[in-house]
């Protein structure tokens, strides 16, 4: 018991294992930092900036930065809240996003954030990229309109499947997923039953001939808002 | 793929021991040696270090010095940095294009490129190109027209330098004709105003041994100590305390330490360090061996921007003459103290590879994506090993402080900033080039000293530090008050400055690694907006909605790049804010005024075959 490390988030006192880092002792103490690149298991990445809190009066991102003894976490005030509304906004209209007819509606973390968050239209300007989808491979799909660059995917083969299917290539605006073969998808050893494929948290990475098999109203964010007591390291997909 | 070129491929991969951490020179070495890191070269760089092919090209697609498509025998890179901008670049790009007969972009068919690039380091002979690795500087349309005409017949840019720049950019291992432009405060020529003289520490004549021998007479906690005593601050731009730095990174456990010195000099408008590369780089290499002492390393890096490689033939020769001469290697001085040496480690035209961390994993034959913190540099750094990465000038000043002292180094400047700050002036004004200032000197002053006082607006610190106008000219070059890592812009009564800002936004969006949300969609967001309020399409509310973006990108962002790539539009807002003003106005009749109808029923219309009318 000696070794934990005692600090608070939002008042409340928390204990956090060594090596813990301030969103994984959350959710051990069952508190919500809202996420969208951290998945539990893997290597922290700290791309999306979503669970941006203050420690000591410091912006950081909750997923990658460990607690110290008596750090004094802000998680849920309001300016942080809008904060991560608004980085969720970016990613909405940076990539091409239609939430009518994605076969990820309801259980898509990205929509169920802006859902939790209250956004009903971004206010920010429609980036409308042209982008591609990769259909090649017989039993899985890219839509790149639809990714959000969190590399869920791209660690979960490196660190769960034990593959190198995905990395990222270009830089910036430029950036984009791309996948261990010269070609396309159907030249990886990426297969329907890797874990990278649960992995994605929006509608870019997908199984073919499985989508709508849910019906409205009985999918995973219909039942309840992301982040619900119980349900706050979603993580993979059930 | 030609036997020949697999066979190229896996020689070059072997002159680096086929290590996956030398994959950056792999992929220099290779783009130089074929024109391209095409698919090919790809397959054939991952076979051999058994890499996943798209860890290769991954790093590719990252630097814009390499490329997948080929490209001609001679790139010509034509600065397009504000400066440059300010000063012709439009023609010298019109006439270079015209003359090559091909856009930017493109190749001739016999194998001339012409593309633009970020600054380059030579915003005080602005414009100015890089033909291969050598510079073409002070640049117009007809010696745009001239220098084709030559190329096409020998295709050798080193034959482009006739007349070669002072110092030792005539040395024989650098021939080029870059002008040092070092001002001296009280010259009658410079400054016919007959001020003082200003003070000379890093820029004082070249470095004598004593620093050294000074340094390895005493303890490593002593040459802390003393450094700490100067109360030296990061010449880079942040501005942290160097002796705690080191304090850090010897403390750290380990027995292979690492030093690394930033070189990556990629800051708009900077270009002090091409002169101290180019006049002191003695007092370089001598302030890496003295902090290698101080924190216990053997491994000495200097990464090199990939636009100053026509330095490096000169930069291998004073190493080696350091090695000869007992300044480095197994034994140094000779003293059965320390060991050490240096490599020359070339960055691949990358702004975000300044960033400490992404340097580190530059460093690494990464792509330059910035790491996280914690693990700071000083724990786990280059390899995982504690490294502590200095700049160029704080390393000149270590040196320096060695030599005198700390007490007579902190004799100038003031108590937050100790010593004097190299200044890298460009824009407009009579006298660009270096000026070496004591910290707390005003920015009115420095004005002065350039030939610039009519300025409307000065850009400190680069597009990363801040826009002032003249209400602030009376403040002081200091950490706290105008920080900057060396660059001050100046922009004279005829300019947009919402012009500069664009260019600033233009420029972080060409550079920003794209790995977090903020930078990556913040830069873009901001300039969509500018471009709206400078099209007279703006609401005052636009102005509410950069500085909301900024100040998310300035929170949130990961790392030094992101959070200050909003200050061109936060500092000006903040500064210069009429200038926005003068051109938003209030929605009417309910209709946004950055709506625009007929941009978006266009495409309806085409599909349509015909044309309505709008109001």
């Amino acid at each position: 018991m000696t070794d934990k490390i005692l600090f608070t988030i939002d008042g409340v006192e928390l204990a956090a294992e060594p090596g813990q880092t301030i969103i994984e002792a959350a959710d051990a103490a069952g508190i919500y930092i809202p996420r969208l690149c951290h998945q539990p298991g893997l290597n922290p990445f700290g791309s999306c900036r979503v669970c941006t809190v203050r420690c000591n009066g410091r912006p950081c991102s909750a997923c990658t930065q460990p607690p110290a003894p008596g750090m004094v976490v802000e998680n849920d005030v309001p300016d942080l809240q809008a904060l991560r509304a608004e980085l969720v906004e970016m990613l909405f209209v940076e990539g091409n996003h239609f939430c009518m007819f994605c076969e990820k509606s309801g259980r898509c973390e990205l929509q169920a954030l802006a859902y939790r968050f209250g956004i009903l239209a971004p206010r920010l300007d429609y980036c409308w990229p042209q982008r591609e989808v990769d259909m090649s491979h017989p039993d899985l799909l890219i839509d790149h309109n639809r990714c959000i660059l969190c590399a869920r995917c791209v660690r979960t083969s490196q660190q769960v499947d034990g593959k190198n299917v995905f990395q990222f290539i270009g830089r910036g605006t430029k950036k984009r997923l791309a996948v261990n073969s010269r070609a396309s998808l159907a030249g990886t050893d990426a297969a329907a039953a890797d874990a990278a494929v649960a992995a994605c948290p929006v509608g870019a990475l997908l199984k073919k001939r499985v989508g709508y098999a849910v019906p409205m109203g009985r999918r995973r964010f219909d039942k309840v808002p992301i982040g619900s007591p119980g349900d706050i390291a979603p993580g993979q997909e059930q | 793929m030609s036997t020949d070129h697999a066979r190229t491929v896996s020689q070059i991969c072997a002159t680096y021991g086929n290590d996956a951490t030398r994959l950056l020179d792999i992929c220099r070495q290779v783009q130089g040696t074929l024109g391209c890191v095409d698919d090919d070269s790809i397959d054939a760089i991952a076979a051999t270090l058994e890499l996943p092919r798209v860890e290769v090209e991954s790093l590719v697609t990252f630097y814009s010095f390499l490329s997948k498509q080929k490209k001609g025998r001679v790139v010509i890179r034509l600065c397009n940095d504000i400066i440059d901008r300010l000063l012709g670049f439009d023609q010298v790009l019109a006439a270079f294009s015209e003359e090559l007969g091909i856009e930017p972009g493109q190749t001739t068919a016999d194998g001339i490129t012409l593309e633009t690039t970020a600054c380059i380091g030579m915003s005080d002979q602005a414009p100015a190109a890089l033909v291969n690795e050598v510079p073409v500087t002070e640049l117009n349309s007809d010696r745009a027209r001239l220098i084709v005409r030559e190329l096409r017949r020998h295709m050798d840019p080193r034959r482009l330098v006739t007349k070669l720049g002072d110092g030792n950019n005539a040395h024989e291992l650098v021939r080029s004709m870059v002008w040092n432009n070092i001002r001296r405060h009280s010259s009658a020529a410079d400054d016919p105003s007959g001020a003082t003289a200003g003070p000379r520490l890093i820029l004082s004549p070249n470095t004598r041994p004593e620093a050294m021998r000074k340094a390895l007479s005493i303890s490593p906690a002593e040459v802390i100590r003393a450094i700490k005593t100067s109360r030296l601050r990061g010449r880079g731009g942040a501005g942290f305390p160097t002796g705690m730095k080191w304090e850090f990174t010897r403390a750290a456990p380990g027995t292979r330490k690492v030093v690394i010195c930033n070189a990556d000099e990629g800051e708009p408008g900077t270009f002090k360090d091409r002169v101290l590369l180019t006049e002191r780089p003695d007092r370089i290499f001598a302030g890496m061996t003295i902090a290698g002492y101080a924190i216990g390393a053997n491994e000495g890096i200097l990464y090199l921007r990939a636009e100053y490689a026509y330095l490096v033939p000169y930069l291998e020769m004073v190493l080696r003459k350091r090695r000869e001469a007992g300044l480095l290697g197994p034994d140094v001085l000779g003293k059965g103290k320390q060991c050490f040496d240096i490599r020359i480690q070339m960055g691949a035209g990358a702004y975000v590879c300044g960033e400490e961390t992404a340097l580190i994993s530059s460093c690494e034959g990464r792509r330059g994506d910035p790491k996280n913190r914690p693990p700071f540099p000083a724990q786990r750094g280059y390899l995982g090993l504690p490294t502590c990465v200095n700049n160029v000038e704080t390393l000149c000043a270590v040196t320096k402080i060695m030599e005198e002292g700390p007490a007579s180094f902190c004799e100038h400047g003031n108590q937050q900033s100790s010593g004097t700050k190299l200044l890298s002036v460009s824009g407009d004004c009579l006298r660009p080039g270096i000026y070496e200032v004591e910290f707390g000197t005003r920015l009115s002053r420095v004005l002065e000293l350039a030939g610039g006082e009519d300025a409307i607006a000065v850009q400190v610190g680069g597009p990363s530090g801040q826009m002032v106008g003249p209400d602030r000219f009376d403040h002081n070059i200091c950490f706290d008050d105008l920080g900057t890592g060396g660059s001050v812009m100046l922009f004279g009564p005829r300019r947009n400055l919402l012009e500069v800002v664009h260019a600033f936004l233009e420029f972080f969006e060409h550079e920003s690694c794209g790995y977090c949300t903020p930078c990556r969609v913040g830069i873009v967001q901001l300039r969509l907006v500018l471009e709206r309020v400078m099209a007279g399409r703006g609401e005052p509310g636009d102005l509410d909605s950069m500085e909301r973006i900024g100040k998310t990108m300035r929170q949130a962002s990961r790392c030094g790049l992101g959070q200050t790539a909003a200050n061109p539009v936060l500092s000006s807002l903040k500064n210069l804010r009429s200038v926005y003003e003068a051109l938003v106005r209030p929605a009417e009749l309910g209709r946004r005024r950055g709506f625009d109808l007929a941009a978006a029923v266009h495409l309806g219309e085409v599909l349509a075959g015909r044309q309505s009318t709008h109001t």
